[in-house]
């Protein structure tokens, strides 16, 4: 259509009443605060689960109060069994890779900045968008259902691998009805982060502001865009691959459940299905799923130094050049997740190569934090902090997958305590030291008011101390031999482990503790906090331009026009320490 | 980056905020419908790799019925020339589109109920779902084509409700991004068709 239509003055009216307002709302911003609630909540239920599981481990024969009354089968007189400890893996590992790594960095904080900082009134379609939390929420509300359900959650891991995962309850506890709940729950989760990517990518094409050029977009926004370019494709994957699991379970159909299988003696009624193929399907998004993960960390921990640094990076260009790297290589990998499945040998060595090669782009987007830090005057804040807390978690733990990306390190290191200690470091944490970055940063704006900094500094260094107490040993228990998922060491060749266990325990009861700190912060601050004014960190981007927080059409009518790039700090000529992206004050080149 | 000053040209785009986000989304939602076939379509070629592949015999009607969904490609795209050339001239009359959309709604209808006879003729010689593997295949293929094609009637429907109402405003893209997606339909069908035929 070459027509112009005649739009209205914004893409949905201002909402009136409560349901409409913090709902059902069609706001961007009330979407963006319910993503993030939703990975607040899912967070401590995830952090509570790996409690119990460390809790386990050290002292497996103690009793958890309570707990038998959530699962009298699982944790009969409150002694988690093997199986349940299971069941609490499975769960923490969903929670925290969907609802949380997923949800804050990238449909989170994405949803609330990203049209703010191109300069649109809201996404290209946002009742697309409240669907797409709505599905979210639904697929998070059928997950925990499994907690209440007799046969409880299931025991597969956050894989699921087949056939166990496809056979039915003949496979163990949680494998009847439990492992139907995770499959349809991934899928529903699927659908809503297709409909984000959907609404990320339209917004970032075409809801740009006058003069917001694709290179003029802030490090993070780009880190949405090709993120959501990489959820796109990785969820439209692994929503097939649920719905035939699903299939295999529920229709008797044979995807995944080979000829033969005979599980708890009995022969399944099944005939020619391949377990590598979920594999397949499931890393061709798992892999990505990384990505999607940690580029929206990278993002937004690229646009709080350079806040703090108060000057460019040395080059946001190849910054953002490698992150695309990242994503194009991306799907290229999925394969190093299944060197010793029984792949060809051969396969190995191509998806190797690539894996391999990630480690280029990634340390050249290290290189230039490293290098733009050096000799930079960086201002101390709790945003900072977890900036540079999450440079260093990147570093340590992206050291460790150059060793798991090569075949023949990997087949000894599979399966144990250094794989755990790896991804932990470099997708896990990493990925929530970006969260609590950009929520230190950002809270001021979305609320209004400001964080406490002490708080935030001591929330900061015991996270900071405690996750390197935690998940640095892994790495040695997994050299040594320690295997992953077994629910106690007590009376085997890894009892010698147990101390070193007890260490961790304790550092993850302390640095979970620590945790309600940044709780009762937010809390507290968003009610009795310090007025936040428009834009304290004198920070550039447009999201500082408008007030805190801002209101539910952002500009207030008016159409920002894009005058720089986004991160003149320290410029000559300039009136003042920084120049706005929307600020008409001619600059002297160079 | 480097310090640049930048006046920005009047350069607006013909198509404004909205229907340019509408635009582009449509094409993304098909990269990603290309990409959930394609993952289907690989799923297809390891599980022939089982060695348990049992061809069938595609009931004739199927290709009938491409042919149906075929006419309807041309129907949608005269109900949106019929709007564009409207809108164009600046009459905005949007009657005219309307029994282009219902022969449009018509023949897709027709073709989800031919998909539901060919089921009827697979089960009548005793191939379900979880017959084997092949048949498992045909039904998730045409049972995913078939509710993604509900989609679009659904917007068939809602387009033929815009053009009766004497109220209300009708935004040209909609007719544009739905005929974009109704081909869309029927390009992806004739793949389905291919890999069918030449698999199952």
């Amino acid at each position: 259509m070459e027509e112009t239509s005649v739009q209205p003055a914004h893409v949905h009216a201002p909402p009136e009443g409560f349901i409409r307002k913090h709902v059902f709302s069609l706001d961007h911003k009330v979407i963006g605060k319910q993503y993030y609630g939703l990975a607040l909540v899912a967070v401590f239920m995830g952090m509570t689960l790996s409690w119990l599981m460390r809790f386990h481990l050290v002292w497996p024969t103690a009793k958890v109060p309570g707990l038998d009354l959530l699962s009298p089968a699982g944790a009969p007189g409150g002694i988690i069994t093997p199986e349940y400890y299971l069941s609490l893996l499975t769960m923490h590992g969903t929670l925290m890779v969907f609802f949380v790594l997923t949800n804050a960095p990238f449909a989170g904080f994405g949803n609330y900045f990203l049209p703010i900082q191109i300069g649109a009134e809201d996404m290209a379609f946002p009742r697309f968008n409240m669907m797409s939390f709505w599905a979210t929420l639904a697929a998070f509300l059928v997950l925990v259902l499994a907690f209440f359900i007799p046969d409880g959650p299931p025991i597969s891991g956050w894989t699921a691998y087949a056939p166990l995962s496809a056979v039915g309850k003949d496979a163990g506890p949680g494998l009847g009805w439990g492992q139907s709940l995770w499959a349809i729950s991934i899928a529903v989760f699927c659908i809503g982060q297709l409909l984000g990517s959907l609404n990320f990518i339209a917004t970032t094409l075409d809801l740009r502001a006058k003069g917001m050029t694709f290179m003029r977009m802030p490090i993070c926004t780009w880190a949405w865009f090709i993120t959501s370019c990489i959820a796109l494709l990785a969820f439209a994957v692994l929503l097939p691959a649920c719905l035939l699991l699903l299939l295999d379970r529920m229709a008797g159909t044979s995807f995944f459940i080979p000829s033969g299988l005979v599980v708890s003696d009995r022969l399944q009624n099944h005939a020619g299905g391949s377990p590598l193929l979920w594999q397949h399907l499931f890393w061709f998004f798992g892999h990505p799923e990384v990505y999607i993960a940690i580029l929206p960390a990278v993002g937004i921990v690229s646009h709080v130094l350079i806040t703090s640094m108060r000057k460019p990076m040395l080059s946001a260009k190849v910054l953002i050049y490698s992150m695309l790297s990242i994503g194009f290589l991306s799907w290229m990998v999925w394969g190093h997740h299944m060197f010793v499945s029984g792949m060809n040998p051969f396969s190995s060595l191509l998806f190797s190569f690539p894996t391999l090669t990630i480690t280029i782009p990634a340390t050249i987007i290290t290189l230039i934090w490293l290098g733009s830090l050096y000799g930079a005057n960086i201002q101390i804040t709790s945003a900072s902090l977890f900036a540079l807390g999450f440079v260093s978690m990147f570093v340590s733990g992206g050291v460790s997958g150059f060793f798991l990306a090569q075949p023949s390190i990997d087949i000894y290191l599979h399966a144990t305590y250094f794989v755990v200690g790896h991804f932990h470091m470099v997708m896990g944490v990493a990925a929530i030291f970006g969260i609590l970055s950009g929520t230190y940063f950002w809270f001021p704006k979305m609320s209004g008011r400001m964080m406490n900094e002490t708080l935030g500094k001591l929330h900061f260094w015991i996270t900071f101390v405690g996750t390197y107490c935690i998940f640095m040993p892994f790495h040695y228990l997994g050299i040594v031999g320690n295997i992953r998922r077994y629910s106690s060491f007590v009376n085997d060749f890894m009892a010698p482990l147990m101390p070193l266990h007890k260490f961790v325990s304790i550092a993850a009861f302390v640095t979970g503790a620590a945790q309600f700190i940044f709780l009762y912060n937010l809390i507290h601050s968003r009610f009795r906090g310090k007025p936040a004014p428009d834009n304290p960190w004198n920070a550039t981007s447009l999201e500082w331009s408008i007030p805190s927080p801002p209101p539910w059409d952002n500009f207030g009518g008016k159409h920002p026009v894009i005058y720089h790039d986004p991160y003149q700090y320290g410029v000559k000529g300039s009136k003042g320490d920084f120049v706005m992206q929307d600020s008409p004050e001619q600059l002297a080149s160079g | 980056m480097a310090t640049t000053t930048y006046s920005p040209t009047d350069s607006q785009p013909r198509l404004v905020g909205r229907d340019r986000g509408s635009r582009s989304g449509i094409w993304v939602g098909i990269f990603a419908i290309t990409m959930s076939f394609a993952a289907f379509t690989s799923a297809l070629y390891v599980r022939q790799g089982s060695g348990d592949w049992a061809h069938i015999v595609l009931p004739g009607i199927m290709y009938a019925n491409t042919v149906i969904l075929l006419i309807s490609s041309l129907t949608m795209e005269m109900s949106r020339r019929t709007i564009a050339s409207s809108w164009r001239s600046g009459v905005r009359e949007r009657g005219g589109a309307w029994p282009w959309l219902a022969a449009t709604l018509v023949l897709g209808l027709a073709f989800v109920s031919g998909q539901y006879l060919a089921w009827r003729h697979l089960a009548a010689q005793g191939l379900y779902l979880a017959t084997n593997s092949n048949s498992s295949f045909f039904y998730v293929f045409t049972a995913m084509h078939a509710l993604h094609l509900l989609g679009g009637i659904a917007a068939l429907i809602y387009l033929m409700g815009r053009c009766a109402g004497s109220h209300g405003t009708v935004r040209p893209i909609l007719f544009h991004n739905t005929a974009v997606y109704w081909h869309f339909m029927g390009v992806l069908w004739l793949y389905l068709l291919l890999v069918i035929c030449t698999r199952l």
